[in-house]
């Protein structure tokens, strides 16, 4: 029998594996999709860019390198880049810390998966619905958590005023996030061999030695591609502004433009004051930018090699 | 506490560093839950109470004497609902009409959205996944990359373009209405109103597939052995027919899984359908209803106990689902490493 397999010719073979006559129908509802949402508006939005398109109109003429021009000279451009980085820094450092924190815990005490469940909940909740609660909970009146820190002495307004906004919205999303960016690592966790910590506490090393000689350096792959998702996530805060800002007679990106990160910036030019080419021009900028942290976080992380050799 | 035991329990870990380590490390868990649970509890605390008692509790009280709800009732939940009689609603909130959103309406657009993106999305996603994992053809890897570059793009810089798209704006560097296309059902060059406001509008740009999507499940196709594939494939069966009682039946698991993120992803969708439906309050989803309805309230007094009745069961179904499937997500976690 076997001789049989291996006389057959090498083109019957292959002829198993289809070629196109047998992939496209597989490909072809993909393909479409690929084609019309992403690729198509892709080139899209990069000619858009070049033109002051009017969504009322429906028209534009080509202005050449004018919205890049006027995004350069925009303060509110790099307002937004400036709150932007503020909040990505805030969010990404205590998000990362805590999940870091809540990981190694878990991975010393419970394997349980109703725990590793409850800590995922919050990142399945709407951002709406979590910009609401805590809208809520920190209302200077009657908020539970505003009356607690009252207690602590800072002032119940506190979280309403301009100065507030930024860190209150990154420790928001940072409780979303926390738990599922914890079970990532966690999930990196599993992978280091339990035998060198047992031989490192015969040596008689202590916990702080072993995190810095043994977890950090044999997670950093995992470490690294947890930083690139979340820092990418990051960048693109959204809903929780829009919602947490701009209802109960607030303004999106408020108060003044103390909250107007840049998706928020880019929103409000394109359906606020109807300057879609301006808009399209933030939104290549911010594409590019991303690329640029992707492969640098890649490349400085060296996330492809591990130290586990 | 179980502090101590499991201290000890961790046999050679009975020094007093590691001890007091475990201690800290129970203690972070068990405040972690209690921080994780503690604002879902709340806000359901907060629809049960009318906002005279919210008011009235937070001045006299303290905030432990606080925990509890004091005379609770179901108002705000029928509110919300469309259940509750106009004596009841002036009873609850002191105003003969308290603003709403249909809440029932957004909720079947939700179910609507989310269960037509999940299913279309998994179904056409493993259609191209089975291609990429199991078929040779020239320039497989090709596309299989530039499908993997759609990861790369954020979704703000193709909402402008897909708008248009939506508006019936096909192609792409003149937006002008074009008589040829006038077979397509509801396309109507001169008023612009194609997909506008419209579930399918909604629904189209994440229907077909995901570059995650695919990626993830070719990844597991690929782990798929492949003996039984080619035995079948000597014997004469199609690709499609390997696809249906091969491939689908051994990767079901991973199919619900995706599907069930795909649902809750649909449903937490925010930046999208606000644009498509922000004119048309009978297509909003939840989320966007929830969101429009925010920004109509006052700043000052708003209609707290209804509004958080409203949050809390816009969250319900996925909270559901998560009751449900929550150990298969966790776990897939484990598997995918990502998202």
């Amino acid at each position: 029998m076997a001789a049989t397999t291996s006389e057959r010719p090498k083109g019957a073979k292959l002829n198993l594996y289809g070629g196109w006559r047998a992939a496209w129908p597989f490909l072809l509802p993909s393909f479409l999709g690929f084609l019309f949402f992403f690729l198509i508006p892709s080139v899209r939005g990069i000619y858009l860019s070049f033109t002051d398109w009017n969504l009322i109109a429906n028209d534009g003429d080509w202005v050449g390198m004018e919205n890049y021009d006027r995004m350069v000279d925009d303060p509110l451009f790099w307002n937004a880049v400036k709150v932007t980085a503020y909040y990505v820094t805030l969010n990404i450092v205590t998000q990362t810390i805590l999940a870091i924190m809540i990981a190694v815990a878990m991975d010393r005490l419970t394997k349980s998966s109703v725990v590793r469940s409850v800590i995922m909940l919050p990142y399945l909740i709407p951002n709406v619905v979590v910009a609401l609660i805590f809208v809520w909970l920190l209302n200077s009146n009657l908020g539970i958590i505003a009356d607690l820190f009252s207690f602590f002495g800072i002032d119940s307004n506190y979280f309403a005023g301009p100065d507030a906004v930024i860190p209150t919205i990154a420790g928001i999303n940072t409780w979303r996030h926390m738990g599922y960016t914890a079970l990532l690592i966690f999930a990196g966790l599993q992978t280091i061999p339990k035998s060198l910590y047992e031989a490192a506490a015969l040596d008689g090393a202590s916990e702080l030695q072993m995190m810095r000689n043994i977890t950090v350096p044999l997670l950093r792959p995992v470490l690294a591609l947890v930083l690139v998702i979340t820092v990418i996530g990051s960048f693109q805060v959204f809903d929780t502004v829009q919602v947490a800002t701009g209802g109960f007679g607030g303004r999106p990106g408020g108060p003044g433009d103390s909250s107007r990160v840049i998706y928020v910036y880019i929103y409000e030019l394109a359906f606020g004051r109807n300057e879609l080419g301006r808009s399209s021009a933030i939104a290549v900028a911010l594409l590019v930018f991303l690329m640029f942290v992707t492969f640098f976080q890649l490349k400085i992380l060296r996330a492809n090699e591990s130290d586990l050799a | 506490m179980s502090t101590a035991l499991a201290g000890m329990a961790g046999g050679r870990a009975d020094s007093t560093g590691a001890r007091f380590g475990r201690g800290t490390a129970w203690l972070l868990l068990a405040l972690l839950i209690v921080a994780t649970i503690f604002p879902f509890y709340w806000t359901l605390r907060t629809g049960l109470v009318t906002n005279a008692s919210l008011f009235e509790s937070t001045t006299d009280k303290s905030v432990i004497e606080r925990i509890l709800p004091e005379d609770p009732t179901t108002v705000n939940f029928r509110r919300v609902l469309g259940q509750a009689t106009d004596e009841e609603i002036l009873e609850a909130t002191g105003r003969t009409n308290s603003a709403s959103f249909d809440y029932l309406t957004a909720m079947k657009n939700s179910v609507i959205i989310a269960t037509f993106i999940a299913i279309g999305q998994v179904f056409f996603s493993a259609l191209a996944a089975y291609a990429f994992a199991r078929l040779r053809f020239p320039g497989r890897d090709k596309l299989f990359f530039l499908y993997l570059t759609g990861m790369m793009i954020p979704p703000i810089f193709v909402l402008i373009p897909n708008l248009l798209l939506i508006l019936g704006d096909f192609w792409v560097f003149d937006a002008n209405g074009h008589e040829w296309l006038d077979w397509v059902p509801g396309y109507d060059a001169s008023s612009r109103t194609f997909l506008l406001g419209r579930l399918p509008g909604v629904i189209a740009p994440f229907f077909f597939m995901t570059p995650f999507a695919v990626f993830f499940l070719r990844q597991f196709f690929l782990g798929i052995n492949r003996s039984l594939e080619e035995a079948a494939l000597i014997d004469g069966a199609s690709h499609f027919r390997i696809f249906r009682s091969v491939i689908l039946p051994i990767a079901r698991p991973q199919m619900i899984t995706l599907g069930v993120l795909t649902y809750i992803t649909a449903w937490n969708e925010f930046l999208w359908p606000l644009v498509v439906t922000q004119q048309f309050p009978e297509k909003q989803p939840l989320t966007v209803a929830l969101g429009v309805f925010t920004t109509q309230q006052p700043g000052t007094q708003p209609d707290w106990s209804g509004l958080m009745s409203g949050t809390l069961l816009a969250a319900l179904p996925v909270i559901l689902i998560f009751m449900i499937f929550g150990k298969r997500l966790v776990d897939s976690i484990q598997f995918s490493g990502i998202k």
